[in-house]
């Protein structure tokens, strides 16, 4: 567990020490334990914190803290419900077990999944307090107040701490009768909305926070893999260590025997420093027999996908009116454009790792993850084990962005583990964990749309084709299922299902099977609405230009909230007329319509961040310039309009979007590889080239004061920066782009085609 | 045998010359608030003060530190309240918070060197350290401010 805020002091006498193990370390300070005092025993009224005798609350987290600060905006949510001092509040960041129920982190859906379970839980310590505090003060509960951790009645006023000395509350809730607890209505509320300092941060600040990197355990031995040539496939046909040897603290080479499938072809070379696992590493000589990926490139999954939307079936469709055909039969005029994004790397920053090592019978697994629920199967195949006698560990994480919910690098460590029965600490270099991504796939879409005669959008298809990363560990059987019964992966088509109106509107999801055959399609910070949201608001621009509407006029006009995008309670009040809310303000904001300076233009996108069941309304304003010399875009300044409903940590929440629309804009620019036979092409920062700091525009972000529920942030700013800088190009220059990323080579080619 | 101090105590280490001081620091002495990031001094996770300049470590041979001074994030300030330390709670600055140590590392030396820093300054010195969360926004305006600090105790005494 970690337990954050925890310190180790470093001594000022001299010691001596030693990579390989030769030598004795010393001077540091005994670790701090963390034992309770003995005595009455914490109040627990549900599984999700615990009040002990001094009134301290510790909140039990089990999402992954990977930068969104979750553990301090759940705690708010608790906090706020039970009447307690903030400085009193606590977070745990829990081991995985069964009865957190299914621990993953992702698709922004946390604050959005617990804010009902964790205000229910303080409202029912607060209830039960109340109640045991009623009786200590000899009056009835309804007399009572709780404030800041402690009952009030006539004057009088007793601790939650005090409370909980004189025996714990006995009071029970069934889950039924937790369900219906009331919370609060948000004007009731003390701490959700107020501005806070984030628990996770202090330690962010002097060294002591704990990622899966810096987990150590006495004896472990030090790993670094010899990644295959491909992800699928590849077979080990001989390994020469004789030059490894030479290195010192080698140990030896494993050729992995995976049962679960997850690393095929992997070779694990340990040594007892991490610098001679590298260096070792280098020099084992592995002969492999490829898997077919090693014939595949990029242009041959996009040609793949070329052709499964040429063909009229296969796929799913998502939307499917009945009236799609009759309605572009019927049409006056048509547009029709077709959008390519490439291939994109998570490059989280901390390389993936994990120590794995059996003890009393049980393997340790420890590393940071977003899915503990989804690799533990996983794991139990590869050890053979019971679930029951496997622990995965907690750790802060070093970035996710969604890398972490394949938790893959946790098999070849415990397979390497139990191959030596030492513990073994695996962590691959940066080259390592970029080859063994499981990056966002390259996507190909095309998307129509069919006018009458007055110029209104009657009809509308988008056909989306890219590697599904659901389907690489959920069988179709057990896939979500279109309204036509086919299998599809939400993930991989959100934001194509949109709430403008367009008439009769059809929406087909294809599996780029060539994709899932050739790597790992992964997760990526938004997953399918960076793509499809690039596609459909481009687009909207392209039809708006043609029909001679003003782009956010265009929009607005569809933003009507008719039929189903009408929205409903309890994520969606509002629809699609909160999504033109946001697109207005945002116009507003940016001085949408004013002249701009040469080779300078706004740009405008909307979508609905996530996906439908949980819409964050966003809207962006690109302004950019275009150097027509040498093709360089720079963005100037981003505004951006979210309404995520309630904020629950505003400062997060701004966190968030500000870090969210950076990579929006990272990803339109500078971001973007190439799989290359069986490989992604750049491997390390020299080529692959994130956003740096002399590249930031200005930032103008603005939420929409709102009591709605609340919904996600950790995306949605990601997935209107790209659409909106494409079309400030357009207006800057004349020219339209429709593949991401945007690089000056195309923008000159642009540039001069159109001359 | 090489001998440095690291954050004021002196250190024997038996490894050799070659070795990376980032895993020398982080699995021998077991300072772990340096990170490793990329290997090839492009990301600035690793970034230490030796001799008091800001040094990546992940590229920076032991043998080369032997007799130098050697500064991490645990060791900047002993109360863990460096003028860039505050700003950077103040700020709330990290998000994952991977990247910090080596960001606070390298602003501690910019301020230093640019007491009252231009953001063409805070650009140039800041480039090398990649922050993929992209706090770039709070980065710059907590450097501004440890700046702004630096200047007032400087001033005051």
């Amino acid at each position: 567990m970690t337990e954050l805020g925890k310190q180790s002091a470093l001594s000022r006498r001299a010691f001596l020490v030693g990579l390989a193990g030769t030598a004795v370390t010393f001077g540091f300070a005994p670790g701090q334990g963390t034992a309770q005092e003995s005595g009455s025993p914490p109040f627990e009224p549900t599984i999700w914190y615990s009040l002990d005798r001094d009134g301290i609350v510790t909140v039990n987290i089990i999402r992954a803290e990977m930068g969104q600060h979750i553990g301090t905006a759940i705690a708010r949510v608790l906090a706020d419900e039970l009447e307690v001092d903030w400085t009193n509040v606590r977070i745990l960041l829990v081991d995985a077990d069964p009865k957190w129920g299914y621990m993953q982190t992702g698709g922004s859906k946390s604050v959005w999944v617990d804010f009902p379970i964790y205000s229910r839980a303080g409202a029912a310590g607060r209830i039960a307090l109340i109640e045991a505090g009623a009786r200590l003060l000899g009056v009835s509960p309804p007399q009572c107040v709780a404030r800041r951790g402690a009952v009030s009645a006539e004057g009088r006023s007793i601790s939650y701490g005090e409370i909980v000395r004189r025996g714990s509350p006995a009071r029970e809730f069934t889950s039924n009768q937790l369900a219906k607890l009331p919370i609060k209505t948000p004007s009731e509320r003390r701490l959700i909305g107020q501005k806070i300092d984030a628990l996770d941060v202090p330690g962010k600040i002097n060294g002591t926070a704990r990622y899966g990197i810096d987990a150590v355990v006495e004896g472990m031995v030090y790993a670094r893999p010899k990644i295959p040539p491909t992800r699928y496939g590849s077979v080990v046909r001989t390994v020469d260590d004789s030059a490894a040897k030479r290195v010192k603290g080698y140990l030896t080479s494993l050729v992995l025997d995976d049962p679960s499938g997850t690393v095929p072809g992997w070779v694990v070379v340990c040594a007892t420093s991490y610098p001679a696992a590298i260096r070792a590493t280098d020099l084992v000589m592995v002969d492999w027999a490829a898997g077919d990926a090693s014939k595949v490139s990029e242009q041959d999954i996009l040609d793949y996908g070329a052709r499964q939307i040429a063909a009229p079936r296969g796929g799913a469709l998502v939307v499917d009116d009945p009236e799609v055909e009759s309605a572009f039969r019927a049409a006056a005029s048509t547009l029709e454009r077709t959008y390519t994004t490439n291939s994109v790397l998570h490059a989280q920053l901390e390389p993936v790792n994990a120590l794995a090592f059996e003890k009393d019978g049980r393997f340790e697994i420890h590393t940071g993850s977003q899915a503990q629920s989804t690799i533990l199967p996983v794991l139990a195949r590869a050890l053979g084990l019971a679930q029951d006698r496997i622990i995965l560990r907690t750790y802060l994480l070093g970035g996710a962005f969604g890398r972490r919910l394949n938790t893959d690098y946790a098999i070849p460590a415990a397979l390497a583990a139990k191959a030596l029965d030492k513990p073994v600490k695996l962590v691959l270099t940066r080259e390592d964990d970029t080859r063994f991504d499981s990056f966002r796939s390259p996507s190909i879409q095309k998307l129509r749309l069919a006018f009458d005669v007055h110029g209104k959008v009657t009809a509308m298809e988008h056909h989306a084709s890219a590697g599904w990363p659901t389907s690489v560990y959920v069988p179709p059987a057990a896939m979500p299922k279109a309204p036509d019964g086919n299998p599809f992966d939400p993930f991989a088509i959100d934001g194509a299902d949109h709430w403008y109106s367009v008439g009769a509107q059809r929406v087909r999801a294809l599996e780029n099977d060539l994709a899932n055959r050739s790597f790992r399609p992964g997760y990526l910070r938004a997953v399918a609405p960076g793509w499809t949201n690039f596609a459909l608001e481009t687009f909207m621009d392209e039809a708006a230009r043609m029909t001679g509407a003003d782009p956010v006029a265009f929009r607005t006009g569809l933003l009507d909230g008719a039929g189903r995008n009408a929205g409903s309670a309890p994520s969606a009040v509002g629809g699609a007329k909160r999504q033109a809310a946001v697109l207005k303000r945002a116009g507003e904001k940016a001085g949408w319509g004013a002249r701009m300076p040469a080779d300078t233009g706004l740009g405008v996108a909307t979508t609905f961040g996530q996906a439908r069941s949980m819409p964050t309304w966003v809207a962006c304003v690109a302004r950019v310039r275009v150097d027509r010399s040498s093709g360089a875009v720079s963005v100037e300044k981003l505004t951006i309009v979210v309404d995520a409903g309630t904020l629950v940590h505003p400062d997060g929440a701004l966190a968030q979007v500000e870090g969210s629309a950076l990579w929006g804009l990272s990803m339109a620019l500078y971001e973007g590889t190439e799989f290359h036979k069986g490989e992604v092409k750049d491997t390390n920062f020299d080529s692959y080239t994130p956003l740096r700091i002399g590249d930031v525009p200005d930032l103008d972000i603005e939420f929409v004061d709102s009591t709605e529920a609340p919904v996600g942030l950790g995306e949605p700013g990601t997935t209107v920066v790209a659409p909106a800088i494409g079309n400030a190009i357009f207006a800057a220059t004349g020219i339209r782009l429709r593949h991401l990323p945007i690089r000056p080579a195309a923008v000159l080619a642009a540039l001069a085609s159109k001359k | 045998m090489t001998s440095f101090h690291i954050n004021g105590s002196l250190v024997m280490v038996d490894a050799e010359d070659d070795t990376p001081l980032l895993w020398v620091i982080r699995d021998a002495i077991g300072l772990t608030g340096t990170k490793f990031g990329c290997g090839i001094g492009m990301c600035g996770a690793c970034t230490v003060h030796v001799g008091g300049r800001p040094t990546r470590s992940c590229i920076t041979p032991l043998a080369s530190v032997n007799g130098a001074e050697v500064t991490t994030i645990e060791g900047l300030d002993r109360e863990g309240r460096h003028p860039v330390q505050k700003a950077w709670a103040d700020l709330q600055v990290p998000q994952c918070g991977y990247c910090q140590s080596g960001q606070i590392m390298q602003a501690a030396s910019l301020i230093k060197d640019f007491p009252s820093p231009t953001d063409q300054d805070i650009d140039a010195v800041m480039a090398g350290n990649l922050c993929r969360c992209m706090t770039y926004v709070r980065i710059r305006n907590a450097v501004k401010q440890a700046a702004a600090e630096s200047r007032k105790v400087a001033s005051d005494d």
